[in-house]
């Protein structure tokens, strides 16, 4: 590898077809080393099938799979040194807590008084030493969760899959689990690839995304990139909210675009390789990088009409019309309220942008 | 809910739920009863008495019911254990091996035997054993009543089967199983109560066969339902009765067994 | 769900794809060899010729089928005319499973949808008592069922006590034993396809009904009938082909002026009296309208899943 830090897994040009279907359209991508990586996606993206080809339970159509430098795509899945917590767990219900643990343990050859001991210390990493004699049945979702991922860290793998392994779970615990589950992959320094549809939870846990969209990638990078600088239409609107607006390019110099709305202002961003000076493209704008004022107060400013106010715990959501029927919503932290001004719907308001707000997208 | 209000029900379902009950129940009991009859004639009710149920056994009968009864639970122990074995292995088949063109045929194949009337298949089966130039006898019982068992083991196996997940069987592989071992270890043990229903339902359904058996058999080979069948020919008697009561108890404590081992669920 | 289970969900589950030919091989080799093959034996058999003590001789003829439908006289050299001694056997036995049936059905779609609106904790207790009975030796059912309809049973015993009657009934030996035995030993049947019916259906359908001012009985015959339909088709059907080719209720419970086919074609292959091809030609009757009629039942049932 020319890369200091070391790949864990190496997708290759990865197809997976079901007949005339394609699931996954050659996906090539690099998993590093005690990295905790996201495949973010909405259903049927194809990220399931990607971690289940890892994992060995579905073959590759074409392309290849490389485990820290070997080939592993035409080993079956109990050759393969990858352990998978699965989305409904699948906790062997006729077996206590320390007999799934120890399963994986004692199908590598391990001694059943071994494999016991070393489930005995999974279960304290998990925190359910007291549940060890118990049936799956007789816990909670919570305590299954932790279950299973004691029985996939077991026989210490070199990589761990997890299937959206918190979606059962209500939303309190999913949240004090996000956090453990964080603490755990750092404390055992083993690369957790994690699928998930929750664009929170994926921003909140990794340490790089993937972001995935009808069998394609569509963009890998740490969780403030993807957020920050999406690049096209499906990233933006897939991560957290965001103003999209049909705007045309009118000129490009010096890698700034300038960029004219419907209504006929005119904003100026930084220019993006692929957009070119005519092209009808989208911008975004988080709501959160707008702020409103009776006055132009920022170079990239608009004029609109404020159409109502919504109450969001948190944060104050303004909705506000600009002429050529383009609306903006701006979000206002409520702990702010003392220095940004709440304008009553309609009154003439300003749209303002921060600096760097406004992002050019690629389609 | 007031009768008014609700659509659901209707006035008289009810009762003929109890009158279809009745009529199930009525002749069982009734010959339940007198098979604890002391006299000797069936028509008049002398009180009660264990004789007959000593005649079974220690009776001018009791040979011939004797021979016949360990043909009949040994023939039934046997076929029921090969046809569940069988039909374990063609559920693993269907339900875990993916789709594939034979399938549908196969599912065809296994569920044939009901399908094909019962007097059909004796009259084949007789043929066939014919043709072959088997001697009738105790085998030739054996290997029908093997056939016509595995759809009954088969059912609940299947059923059983659908109804587990196969992330357990994954999951157990994900953990460095082999195949096998993921099926010994994981599979087998949750399809238990399936496989157990499965064979006491061919069981039964061995025990209880009359038809094939009448045709299959030698000469001088007997199961009990023909020993009784032969017996009944010639009038009814009270030792029929008692065997008919000791069967129907052993078929009712069958049947609730397979109940309450079906409805044990090991994957909760 | 989410993921991939709208992909890596839609194919079977194959975890044990590639031993699947190996783990169908006994049930394949045991149900051909001993059902299919067989079936296929017997078609050959009844065109063969009959031998005296039973068994046949390796001479094809259409002799088997021939005196099925056919009478050319004690000599056989009269013009040949229709035969109705075993078409009036085979009507009978229609008729008699088609009454067996109908009465099946009386007494068990009230029973099914009864048992089907219960609780759903008592549900399978009713299921339960009712399949109880077709897991008892359906010989001893016939011959209990006998032994209470006597002339000098059970039944005639209590109404005569009651004053009801003065005169046993004569039930035994009549097509009504017949009708009786048959619904008695094939009711779970009728039950069990109709309850797994009614069990599906969305009473809040019932209460639309009800809303837009149908009657009970209209909404029953309007609404419930046509979407349990598929149930008590194969209810119907359930009954009455192991009906029609019964043997111990009409045996037992019907004497000689009853003689149904199952009776006809055991006769050919007992005793000295047997005539194999004719018993063989006798079952491939039998076994056609049987498969005819399942094909139309198997055609219905699709017709139904396709426009739910």
């Amino acid at each position: 590898m020319s890369d200091e830090t070391q790949i864990a897994v190496d997708v290759r040009d990865a197809v997976k077809r079901y007949g005339d279907f394609t699931a996954l359209q050659r996906i090539s991508l690099g998993i590093r080393d005690n990295e905790f990586f996201t495949l973010l996606g909405p259903s049927g993206c194809g990220k399931t099938t990607l971690l289940r080809m890892i994992a060995g339970f579905e073959d590759v159509t074409e392309g290849a799979i490389f485990l820290y430098g070997e080939e592993i795509e035409d080993l079956p899945p109990h050759q393969r040194p990858v352990n998978t917590v699965f989305q409904n767990y699948a906790l062997f219900p006729h077996m206590t807590v320390t007999e799934n643990v120890s399963f994986g343990l004692e199908m590598r050859g391990a001694s059943k008084a071994d494999a016991r001991t070393r489930a005995g210390e999974m279960l304290e990493l998990v925190q359910l030493t007291q549940f060890a004699a118990r049936k799956p049945s007789q816990l909670s979702g919570g305590q299954q969760q932790r279950v299973a991922l004691a029985r996939a860290l077991a026989p210490s793998p070199k990589v761990l899959l997890l299937d959206e392994p918190l979606s059962a779970l209500d939303l309190k615990l999913r949240k004090a689990m996000q956090i453990e589950l964080k603490h755990i992959q750092r404390e055992t320094g083993i690369t957790f690839i994690f699928v998930t549809h929750d664009q929170e939870e994926a921003l909140t846990m990794s340490d790089r995304i993937a972001v995935m969209s009808a069998g394609e990638m569509q963009q890998l990078g740490d969780p403030r990139d993807i957020y920050e600088t999406p690049r096209n239409m499906f990233v933006a609107d897939f991560i957290g909210d965001t103003n999209l607006l049909d705007v045309s390019v009118e000129a490009i110099s010096d890698g700034r675009a300038t960029c004219k709305l419907s209504g006929g202002h005119r904003l100026t961003c930084d220019a993006v390789d692929g957009v070119n000076a005519g092209a009808k493209v989208h911008l975004s704008v988080r709501p959160e990088r707008l702020f409103l004022s009776d006055q132009p107060t920022a170079a990239e400013s608009l004029q609109g009409t404020v159409v109502e106010n919504i109450f969001i715990g948190t944060d104050i959501s303004t909705i506000v019309d600009v002429p050529g029927g383009q609306h903006f919503t701006v979000r206002t932290s409520n702990s702010d309220r003392g220095n940004k001004r709440i304008l009553d719907p309609g009154t003439t308001a300003y749209v303002n942008m921060e600096p760097g707000a406004a992002r050019l997208l690629v389609d | 809910m007031s009768a008014k209000t609700d659509v659901k029900n209707y006035t008289g379902f009810r009762t003929l739920t109890f009158v279809c009950l009745f009529i199930l129940y009525a002749p069982l009991v009734v010959v339940t009863i007198y098979s604890f009859n002391a006299s000797p004639s069936i028509t008049v009710w002398e009180g009660f008495s264990l004789r007959w149920y000593g005649d079974v056994f220690t009776g001018p009968e009791s040979g011939k019911f004797k021979a016949a009864a360990i043909n009949s639970f040994s023939i039934a122990l046997i076929a029921a254990t090969l046809a569940t074995i069988i039909a374990t292995s063609a559920a693993t088949a269907i339900v875990r091996g993916g789709i594939f063109k034979t399938r549908t045929l196969s599912l065809g194949l296994i569920s044939l035997p009901l399908m094909v009337p019962e007097i059909v298949l004796a009259v084949a089966t007789l043929i066939f054993f014919n043709a072959v130039g088997f001697t009738r006898g105790y085998m030739t019982i054996l290997v029908a009543h093997i056939a016509f068992c595995i759809p009954f083991a088969y059912l609940p196996i299947q059923a059983r089967m659908q109804g587990i997940e196969d992330t357990y069987e994954q999951a157990a592989m994900d953990l460095y199983a082999t195949k096998a071992q993921a099926f010994r270890r994981v599979l087998l043990p949750l399809m238990m109560p399936g496989i157990i229903s499965g064979f006491l339902l061919a069981f039964i359904v061995s025990l209880d066969d009359f038809i094939i058996t009448n045709f299959v058999k030698g000469a001088g080979v007997e199961t009990l339902p023909t020993a009784i069948f032969g017996s009944v020919k010639q009038g009814l008697k009270p030792n029929i009765m008692a065997i008919s009561t000791m069967l129907l108890a052993l078929s009712i404590v069958m049947v609730t067994l397979s109940y309450f081992v079906s409805k044990t669920d090991n994957t909760k | 769900m989410a993921g991939g289970a709208a992909t890596g969900g839609s194919a079977a589950a194959d975890t044990y794809k590639s031993a699947r030919h190996w783990l169908l091989l006994p049930s394949w080799l045991v149900l051909v060899l001993v059902v299919l093959a067989p079936v296929c034996m017997m078609l050959i058999y009844s065109f063969l010729t009959k031998e005296f003590r039973g068994g046949v001789i390796w001479e094809p003829t259409l002799a088997a089928y021939d005196q099925f439908f056919f009478d050319r006289g004690l000599f056989g050299d009269d013009p040949p005319k229709i035969e109705w001694t075993y078409i009036t056997i085979f009507w009978r036995s229609i008729w008699q499973a088609g009454l067996a049936t109908i009465l099946s059905l009386i007494i068990g779609f009230p029973t099914a949808y009864f048992i089907a609106t219960r609780p759903e904790r008592t549900r399978a207790l009713w299921v339960f008592l009712v399949t109880i009975p077709y897991w008892v030796n359906l010989l001893i059912r016939t011959v209990s069922m006998k032994f209470l309809l006597r002339d000098q049973g059970p039944m005639n015993d209590f109404l005569i006590s009651t004053g009801l009657i003065d005169d046993p009934l004569r039930i035994v030996n009549t097509n009504l034993a017949v009708q009786l035995g048959l619904f008695y030993s094939y009711l779970p049947f009728m039950v069990l396809p109709i309850y797994a019916s009614v069990e599906r259906y969305n009473f809040a359908m019932s209460e639309a009904a009800a809303d837009l001012y149908a009657t009970k009985w209209t909404t029953l015959r309007r609404i419930v009938l046509p979407a349990v339909k598929p149930g008590v088709i194969a209810g119907c059907i359930l009954v009455f082909v192991p009906s029609l080719g019964a043997f111990l209720a009409p045996d037992l419970l019907g004497g000689a002026k009853n003689f149904m086919i199952g009776s006809l074609i055991e006769e050919q292959f007992k005793g000295n009296a047997g005539n194999w091809p004719f018993g063989a030609a006798a079952a491939m009757v039998l076994l056609t309208m049987v498969l005819i009629l399942l094909m139309i039942f198997a055609r219905q049932q699709r017709r139904a899943e396709a426009s739910p």
